[in-house]
């Protein structure tokens, strides 16, 4: 562990927090997945590190290609391969550095000690497989059990994540299920082994505003009851401000601040991060930003392609503070204030 | 599901019909029958011996009437009899049918068997030397005349083994018959399986991209998991709709191979029928064929439903 | 349809290609294994177009004394059995099967596309009717229905023509439809409409463009299937008659006896069967890929 990541670790542990919060579950550290494109060569995860607590919501926010679904994705060595790799770093869970570990033993982490729950729920269930097969798949395969054992498991399963009816879901297939009703049965899916973490990448994003609450409510209850760690992957702030009790910026496959929810809305250090907080609604407004123009803002230009970074702050070309040292040289990634970390010359101003 | 069924088979038998119509005007476009060329065969010209044999046949009718008895026999099950033979056409017909649908049956399982893994293990594999022989392959198989390649085989076997592997005699054990049979329907089945193979491989590339497969992978799936129990039992769903096209390959094939082993079925059956102007027969196997057909794609959307849970027919 | 922008590509790539050698150039780079289809289809076009030049004898002439020579300085491929040279029957058995290949898979596309555009655009009871024809002829094997159609016409050179080209007409009729039936709903189609075009002047010149991409994916897959069936009509002898040199053919007459005697006229024409149909069948892959990245390998 470098010693910044076990600053990072400590000043968490002094964070303030709404539930219990145990010891450290999963350290990531310096981790780098590249990509090879035609293009040339794409550091989509460029030096990642953080940790993570039993009990604990992180929360990894930017927008769509900034790296943090990689990020997810190379925690659990999903990374396809040809074309991505992971050049670097090290994901320690409990003890064990999942980098090093053989494919086979890989395939034990995975939805047994880490968990994953995707995007879209319409898609991401087989759609020829019924639910309580998929479900009891992961139970056989990591528990151990018999089928008629984990089937009974699996409506277990989805008794815990209140799907009504179980016991009949369990025969039927995704299409036959509503968008939520499928989230739920991801959950489920990620859930029945117990995982010591959870990774969620935009869990509520395809789902109906109505829904999405609901759903973000279920996994918080889970982890309370279950002591799961949650990385929470989002775009969407008002997410973030609900459920998580730190928070990564990210941006062009770095980190480019870090803190505790409550600090980070309190005082963005990050010009991005107060751009993303002034084009999200809610948020706008309840910081009364926008309320003189009466208008969102949004954060001009777009997210450089990764392949054609500038030398500099990636952020430099749409930020309104940058100068000439923004272009030329990339910020170090720093603890400003306290227990808050930016990359940013002119972090605060 | 119940009016689903039935409105489909209604379509067949509207199909069939249609077939009946097209095949019979088909056959009597040109001028020229059974009976100009058996005259011109024995070098005969006599008009008044031709009107005879054309009466006794009914080709001096007019075209609807001739055409009302074929179908009026057809549904009594009367298929009429053969010109050449003069025996009833379902005495030819039917013997030599099962001697194709063995060797068809035997072919679409060599298909099956060698196309689906092969085409599995091409996508998984995808843009390796082993996936690049392998299209290599399997587009030489959709390239290759069934017939060459039933030459090249007799070829070998009378390099390596001295004889010719064609049909002498009708085989006396069943070991006997697989034996005979599996070299034709290898060479038939080959063209098959390179098409059920690149079907396979591009439906497995299309179904290996999908989130559930991730999923799959995110939940701790092996490769092999994933490829043959979460993958292949998608990607085979396409692969089924083209067991239909497929039954029409097999079809073309067959023709071909049974004239090269010199084997007695309805395929090769059916050339010599229409090298001899034999309309009943014609007429009669032809619909067979088209039978056939309707009949193994209606059963390939039935078993459509079986395999995929999101498919009801509505009614 | 989109296609692949290549244009695009090439600039982000930093490449600048111009003209249509270095573009060529880049194409080939981009699909070599349509490249080599496409070197194997123009040489054979090739060897059609200049038949008479590069070979030495008539094939139709005959011989006694070369009888069933084989392949050797006097004869590059061998001889039949009537003296005939195979090195000149095959190069000119090019000129018939690619004849017939081109000739019915055009024929068999024209007739589809009129038919197809007709029914997607008219629909009604003329839709219905087209639908239902196509059920039918499809309910036959291309072979079948071939064989079928040569021996009621008769064998020629025109006739086996015609006879493939049948059998291909619903396959494009089908495409073409369903390719109508997305495009006319389409909002340039609509607005087009809303300016008071003619329907038939949308049909041919909004509708017909986009529906060529596919045309040419499907005639370059047909291209090979009417090429193999041309040769299997002439094996089993309902083809292409003599004295015209037919691929096919010349497998029908040496197939069994010669099998054991005198391979090479087994081994040559099959070769060029095959050699012609994989060219095509390669070449109809890249194009797919290059004008269909829906369906992209």
């Amino acid at each position: 562990m470098s010693p910044m990541t076990a600053q990072i670790a400590e000043k968490v542990e002094a964070a303030p927090r709404r539930r219990s919060i145990g010891e450290v579950v999963l350290t990531v550290d310096d981790l780098q997945t590249v990509f090879y494109t035609r293009a040339g060569m794409v550091r989509a995860v460029d030096r990642v590190s953080f940790a993570l607590k039993a009990g604990e919501t992180l929360a990894i926010v930017g927008e769509s290609g900034c790296g943090k679904s990689i990020t997810a994705l190379s925690l659990l060595r999903l990374i396809p391969d040809p074309p991505g790799r992971i050049v670097g770093g090290k994901v320690v869970l409990e003890g064990t550095d999942l980098l090093s570990l053989s494919e086979p033993a890989m395939r034990k982490v995975r939805g047994n000690r880490v968990s994953m729950i995707f995007q879209e729920p319409m898609t991401s269930l087989n759609p020829v497989l019924t639910v309580g097969r998929q479900i009891s798949q992961a139970l056989m395969m990591h528990q151990g059990m018999s089928k008629a054992a984990a089937m009974e498991r699996a409506v277990e399963m989805l008794r815990l994540v209140k799907v009504p009816e179980p016991a009949q879901r369990v025969k039927e297939y995704p299409h036959q299920l509503s968008g939520g009703m499928r989230q739920r049965v991801m959950i489920a899916m990620a859930l029945s082994c117990n995982p010591r973490v959870l990774i969620a990448d935009e869990p509520t994003t395809a789902l109906d505003v109505t829904i999405q609450a609901q759903i973000l409510d279920l996994i918080l209850e889970l982890q309370n009851q279950l002591g799961t760690a949650v990385i929470l992957i989002t775009h969407d702030l008002g997410v973030v401000a609900e459920t998580a009790q730190r928070v990564i910026v990210m941006y062009a496959g770095r980190k480019v601040e870090e803190a505790t929810v409550e600090e980070l809305f309190a005082r963005p250090l990050h010009p991005y991060t107060r751009g993303l907080m002034a084009s999200i609604p809610r948020l706008g407004l309840m910081r009364n930003q926008t309320v003189e123009t009466g208008r969102l803002q949004e954060i001009p230009g777009m997210v450089p392609p990764l392949f054609d970074l500038p030398a500099g702050c990636a952020y430099a070309p749409r930020c309104a503070l940058a100068d000439d040292r923004c272009r030329a040289e990339y910020p170090p990634f720093e603890e400003k204030r306290d227990a808050h970390w930016a990359a940013c010359w002119h972090a605060g101003e | 599901m119940a009016s689903y069924l039935v409105k489909r088979l209604l379509l067949m038998l509207l199909t069939l019909f249609g077939m009946s119509v097209l095949i019979f005007v088909m056959l009597r476009l040109v001028p020229g029958n059974i009976a100009d060329i058996v005259f011109e065969a024995a070098g005969m010209i006599d008009d008044a011996d031709k009107a005879q044999i054309e009466a006794e046949l009914g080709l001096d009718q007019p075209i609807i009437v001739q055409y009302l008895q074929w179908i009026g026999g057809l549904v009594q099950g009367d298929l009429g009899f053969s010109y050449v033979s003069e025996k009833p056409t379902i005495e030819e017909i039917g013997p030599r049918i099962p001697i194709t649908a063995k060797l068809a049956l035997m072919a679409l399982i060599f298909s099956i068997v060698l196309g689906l893994p092969l085409g599995v293990i091409s996508a998984v594999r995808q843009n390796t030397k082993l996936d690049y022989a392998l299209r290599v392959i399997s587009l030489s198989g959709l390239s290759l005349p069934s017939f060459w390649l039933a030459l090249l085989i007799l070829m070998f076997c009378v390099q390596y083994f001295g004889t010719i592997p064609i049909y002498t005699r009708p085989p006396d054990t069943l070991w006997d018959e697989l034996l005979l049979y599996s070299i034709p329907a290898a060479a038939v089945g080959f063209r098959s399986s390179a098409l059920i193979m690149r079907l396979t491989r591009s439906s497995m590339l299309e179904v290996l991209r999908q989130d559930y497969i991730r999923t799959a992978r995110a939940m701790g799936a092996s490769n092999t998991s994933v490829n043959y129990y979460h993958a292949l039992k998608n990607a085979v769903l396409p692969v089924t709709t083209i067991i239909g096209i497929e039954a029409a390959f097999l079809i073309g094939g067959l023709i071909v191979t049974e004239t090269v082993f010199n084997i007695p079925g309805v395929a090769r059956f059916l050339v010599e029928a229409i090298l001899w102007r034999d309309y009943p027969i014609v007429q009669n196997l032809v619909m067979f064929i088209a039978l056939v057909v309707v009949v193994v794609n209606f059963l390939v959307d039935l078993l459509y439903v079986v395999l995929d849970p999101r498919i009801k027919y509505a009614d | 349809m989109t296609t692949v922008d290549h244009s695009a590509e090439l600039a982000r790539a930093g490449a600048n290609v111009t003209g249509w050698a270095s573009r060529t150039l880049f194409l080939a780079n981009r699909y070599p294994l349509g490249a080599f289809g496409a070197v194997i289809v123009i040489l054979f076009v090739f060897a059609a177009i200049f038949a008479d030049v590069i070979t030495p004898v008539d094939p139709t002439s005959t011989n006694p004394a070369k009888s069933l020579m084989a392949p050797g300085g006097q004869a590059l491929m061998g001889a039949d059995f009537m003296g005939r040279d195979m090195y000149s029957r095959v190069v000119h058995g090019a000129r018939i099967s690619l004849a017939v290949g081109l000739g019915s898979t055009a024929l068999g596309c024209l007739i589809g596309v009129i038919i197809g555009l007709a029914s997607g655009y008219l629909l009604g009871w003329f839709d219905l009717l087209v639908q239902r024809v196509i059920d039918i002829m499809q309910a036959l094997p291309l072979l079948v229905m071939a064989l079928v159609m040569a021996a009621s016409l008769g064998p020629s050179l025109e006739n086996t023509i015609i006879a493939i080209s049948i059998p291909l007409i619903p396959n494009v009729a089908r495409v073409i439809r369903s390719n109508t039936l997305a495009i006319r709903e389409l909002p340039y189609v609509e607005a087009a409409r809303a300016q008071g075009m003619s329907e038939v002047r949308i049909a041919v010149f909004h509708v017909l463009p986009n529906t060529l991409a596919p045309l040419i994916v499907l005639a370059t897959a047909q291209l090979g299937a009417a090429i193999l069936t041309e040769a299997s009509l002439s094996f089993l002898g309902l083809g292409i008659p003599e004295p015209h040199p037919s691929w096919g053919r010349m497998l029908s007459e040496s197939a069994a006896e010669y099998v054991r005697t005198a391979p090479w006229l087994v081994i040559f024409p099959g070769l060029a069967i095959s050699l012609v149909v994989f060219g095509t069948n390669l070449l109809g892959d890249a194009v797919r890929d290059l004008l269909d990245p829906r369906q992209r390998s």
